[in-house]
């Protein structure tokens, strides 16, 4: 949010130093309020300390002087946004703006999901890499190129024309997608889940349906999505921390409220011809959610959306998720046979989850040393603590 | 009942690799625990430290002051906050609810009275 606002007071070519002001302005806030309390308006304490840091930093580049003083006479001290809620009008412009800005067509397509990550949501370049199946030098370069792009370029900070708006919203959904998904999942460290990036990701989903020019089919169809992954929360983790399985999952404990906005928000996202891929991810998430079990999941229909986006999205993670679904319904040797062309795959290899997979199914078909040894091999992968003690627990059902 | 002060140690740094938004919910836990504290009545105060220390000692009659900061020191004495607690126990026990213990150590000293 910050960085919105700063970047639409010091220009895109600024990055860069709105960055290390951003840094600075928190680590700042971190070194006093825990003894100050925090602020009434933290936003506005966080904007002008960063705001004040970097006219210091500007000023001291001579030729900016002049720039930094009438900077500062144009300044109008504005309304602080609430720091809850959607803001008023201005401000959810600056945040729709920088996002818009990241996903500007001139810059390389994982540049821009890299950068609207590090910039908007303030994830660190070792979460975005995670979040990519990616190496962190990477990610590095990639957003030190969408920076230098947006620079050489002099793309502007403002929201696209009301005509190219619907173009670019591909991007910035997609962007939204993996932020989304990097709280879901959180493969770094201890936490199993960061809730906060999903509240703001469902949080600037919900802004854009309520922009004219944004408020297209697939927007809502993703809003959709994300409210029926966010609903699993209360029944994801157990009493001691782990991770349940969505068929572990005690389904009373979902959040009803936000299943029946996943489905009004479905609803919405069919008024048009398109079935994007958050049409058909989205009818997959409302399958679970009408099912009363795991058992009673409508299994043949959900294996038809993955079949269509397969189609559309040939991804190692598609493919998986599909071969699961195929398996509940035509037994594990089924999802085994599908998940055959996938065993050599790159992408996956730095994922736990593949040959977790295929040790349950193994498990199910009736071979436990070979789901043991795929145990084994997924501990020997990256894979967070909740996951590792997954995967200790199951491989202690199959070898004891 | 008696006061206890919490003093704050950090480790050089602590910060220097965190990500904004690891910042902002690190700021918010210490909030949370503040505002614990202070709706039991239990919080009577808490100050940041300034980076910079002088130390005064006198040798042979005359005084030297030696500047901060630290030099060799790994853990630097950031700020204190000022608690009511029953005891020691419930001191300690209202310092490991906090986040401090995530980042560095807290040293509890009874406030004589």
């Amino acid at each position: 949010m910050m960085t919105a606002v700063l970047t639409r007071i010091f220009g895109p070519s600024n990055l860069d130093l709105i960055q290390d002001v951003v840094q600075d302005a928190l680590v700042k806030a971190l070194e006093q309020w825990p003894y100050t309390g925090v602020p009434r308006s933290p936003g506005a304490w966080l904007v002008q300390a960063a705001k004040h840091r970097a006219i210091d930093l500007l000023r001291r580049r001579t030729l900016l002087a002049d720039k930094a003083e009438q900077l500062l006479r144009e300044w109008e001290p504005s309304e602080p946004p609430p720091d809850d809620g959607l803001g008023p009008p201005a401000f959810a412009d600056d945040l729709l703006s920088m996002l818009f800005m990241c996903c500007h067509p001139a810059i390389p397509r994982e540049g821009r999901v890299a950068l609207a990550l590090r910039t908007v949501a303030g994830l660190s370049v070792g979460e975005i890499a995670r979040a990519f199946l990616a190496e962190e030098a990477t990610v590095a370069q990639r957003i030190v190129r969408a920076k230098r792009q947006i620079r050489d370029q002099g793309i502007a900070f403002a929201l696209p024309a009301p005509g190219d708006l619907p173009a670019r919203l591909g991007s910035v959904l997609e962007v939204l997608y993996l932020w989304f998904n990097e709280g879901y999942l959180a493969r770094a460290g201890a936490d199993l889940v960061r809730r906060d990036l999903c509240e703001e990701a469902i949080r600037l989903v919900t802004l854009l349906t309520r922009h004219p020019p944004t408020d297209q089919p697939a927007t809502h169809a993703l809003l959709a999505l994300l409210l029926f992954q966010a609903a699993r929360f209360p029944a994801r983790i157990d009493s001691e921390g782990d991770l349940l399985l969505l068929r572990e999952q005690d389904r009373a404990r979902w959040d009803r409220r936000l299943i029946h906005r996943g489905f009004r928000h479905l609803g919405r996202s069919a008024e048009g011809e398109e079935a994007s891929r958050y049409h058909l991810e989205a009818g997959i998430a409302a399958c679970h959610a009408a099912a009363a079990s795991y058992a009673d999941t409508d299994w043949a229909q959900i294996v038809d959306l993955y079949d269509q986006l397969h189609r559309q999205h040939p991804t190692p993670v598609v493919a998986l998720n599909r071969a699961v679904a195929l398996s509940r319904l035509h037994g594990p040797e089924a999802g085994l046979r599908a998940l055959e062309p996938l065993r050599e795959s790159p992408a996956l290899a730095r994922y736990a989850l593949l040959p977790a997979v295929l040790a349950e199914l193994w498990a199910e078909a009736g071979a436990p040393e070979r789901a043991a040894a795929l145990y084994r091999q997924a501990l020997r992968g990256p894979c967070s603590e909740p996951e590792r003690r997954y995967l200790q627990r199951r491989l202690a059902r199959v070898a004891g | 009942m008696a006061k206890y002060l919490l003093l704050l140690h950090l480790p050089k740094d602590v910060d220097a690799e965190l990500s904004p938004a690891e910042m902002q919910a690190i700021i918010q836990k210490y909030s949370n625990w503040r505002e614990r504290l202070s709706r039991e009545g239990r919080f009577l105060g808490g100050h940041k430290l300034g980076a910079d220390r002088r130390v005064l000692r006198r040798d042979n009659g005359r005084v030297s002051v030696t500047d901060g900061p630290y030099g060799e020191a790994k853990e630097v004495l950031a700020g204190y906050f000022l608690v009511e607690a029953d005891s020691y126990e419930h001191a300690v026990a209202l310092a490991t609810a906090g986040p401090h213990l995530d980042r560095g150590t807290v040293e509890i000293r009874e406030v004589d009275h």
